[in-house]
């Protein structure tokens, strides 16, 4: 059997796995992510002051700063190889059907990871620029603690409706890209089996769905309450 | 009953095709769907009109000559079954039918209907086989003992026909059920062991050549496949060409 393979590097599966290993990794990430954010339900003269104190922590520790390029590079990945998969997939049917049922074989969010992907990726330069951006090169003012105010700017970022109403429509289609990628991931790196698939199933649907869900009730919290307003 | 079809019309494999709307009456229920083809042929012969080209071969369902997207799905519309097994009763009378070629940049089409899935020959000619003498010394398949749910899985791999819905369903032309379902047959069983490595790493090559697309696992495939090949072949692929890569010297 004469054999020439890409191996890791090029190859449909390989794509697909450094998407699945990627994706997987940008999903610990939103764990991280969202446990900070729950940090903003405490209002006040405490939770600004607490919030600020993390805030600088998550810029300034060493171990943190490695994870945070390693993101930025999953990030990258994920994109690129996602847009490449997406140009050989669209290639490989030059011509379409006049009449295709898609929705009688597949979910919505199966068919359309391309652009809940492109929509996830236009939401994270939006994020970035409103908070990490102005975190890193902005010229925020200074707490009683002398840490930089990142409480304030992103209280008085989600006071306006537009800006609440944005995020969740963002993270809605996030959910959406969650609920098929995240599990289907794991079928990438051949992870299928009669026992574990189905547990597998219901953790990333959940997870999918909840950790969204978190993302977006801070997001209603800060819109309703309004902590910016009292101080 | 009466029905309106309309059905893709290409003289050639570089000619601009398009679809044509055929009205047909006297179309019977128990008719499969390629008598019914038959019967709208006969007729367009009578008024001097070039035929249909469509694929069809043992009309059983199992030898996976017949194809065609029919009103948006591979087969049509009915489930593990092939066009030649879909009957006119699944149809009501006043129903348009959309009949299409199965599409793929691998599948070009050679007229009308039908189209080249020797892609898939090409495939398996890179690594679904198992290299053995043949000439007389034969084994018996019995002296080698092979669990019984392996044998059943690999049985139901070796079931696919290689009609090619999967391809033609799948949103990004993908051959992975077919590929995977080629390569399970022999990866599940101890005669596959010995070129386990350098089959899936020849095959998953040559599928890449052959132009289609990758995998969303959109599930779509397992779906529309007459045959209900599993999904399961797709992980068991990836985990067999990630293995074979990471371990091969190839």
């Amino acid at each position: 059997m004469a054999t020439t393979s890409k191996g890791l590097f090029g190859s449909s599966l390989a794509r697909k796995y450094w998407m699945a290993i990627s994706g997987l990794f940008l999903c610990t990430f939103l764990v991280g992510h969202l446990l900070g954010n729950l940090q903003l339900f405490v209002s006040g003269e405490e939770g600004k002051l607490a919030f600020n104190e993390y805030g600088h922590f998550m810029t300034t520790f060493p171990v943190v700063k490695v994870l945070s390029w390693i993101t930025y590079g999953a990030i990258f990945l994920h994109t690129v190889d996602g847009i490449m998969l997406a140009l050989q997939n669209r290639a490989a049917r030059p011509e379409g059907y006049v009449k295709e049922k898609q929705s009688a074989n597949a979910s919505w969010a199966s068919r359309k990871m391309a652009l809940l992907g492109t929509l996830t990726l236009f939401f994270i330069v939006v994020h970035m620029k409103s908070f990490w951006y102005e975190m890193h090169f902005g010229e925020l003012g200074v707490d009683a603690n002398g840490n930089k105010d990142l409480w304030s700017l992103t209280v008085k970022a989600f006071e306006q409706w537009w800006y609440a109403a944005f995020y969740v429509i963002a993270i809605t289609g996030l959910a959406f890209h969650l609920s098929h990628g995240a599990q289907s991931a794991f079928q990438t790196l051949g992870i299928n089996h009669p026992k574990y698939t189905p547990i597998i199933k219901m953790t990333m649907t959940a997870f999918a769905w909840l950790i969204p869900a978190g993302f977006v009730a801070v997001a209603v919290f800060l819109y309703v309450v309004q902590p910016g307003q009292n101080l | 009953m009466d029905l309106t079809l309309k059905i893709w019309r290409q003289n050639g494999p570089q000619e601009k095709g398009e679809m044509k709307t055929y009205p047909i009456s006297g179309v019977e229920e128990d008719m499969s769907f390629l008598e019914m083809l038959d019967y709208l042929n006969d007729k367009l012969i009578n008024d001097g009109i070039e035929p249909v080209v469509f694929d069809h071969d043992c009309r059983e369902g199992i030898c996976g000559m017949c194809s065609l997207f029919i009103n948006g799905e591979a087969h049509g519309p009915g489930r593990k079954v092939t066009t030649c097994q879909l009957h006119m009763r699944e149809f009501k009378s006043g129903d348009t039918i959309y009949i299409e070629p199965f599409r793929a940049k691998a599948f070009p089409i050679v007229k009308d209907l039908m189209v080249d899935r020797s892609a898939f020959d090409r495939i398996q000619r890179a690594g679904g086989f198992i290299s053995v003498n043949t000439s007389g010394n034969t084994i018996d398949a019995n002296a080698i003992p092979v669990p019984k749910e392996n044998a059943d899985k690999a049985f139901d791999a070796a079931t696919c026909i290689g009609c090619g819905a999967c391809v033609a369903t799948c949103k990004n032309s993908s051959a992975m059920l077919f590929a995977s379902a080629k390569i399970s047959q022999f990866s599940l069983l101890p005669q596959g062991q010995p070129e386990a490595k350098e089959r899936v790493l020849s095959m998953v090559n040559q599928m890449d050549l052959e132009g289609f697309g990758n995998c969303t696992n959109t599930g779509a495939c397992e779906v529309e496949c007459p045959k209900g090949i599993s999904l399961e072949n797709i992980a068991r692929m990836n985990r067999d060409y990630l293995f074979a890569s990471l371990s091969s010297n190839k």
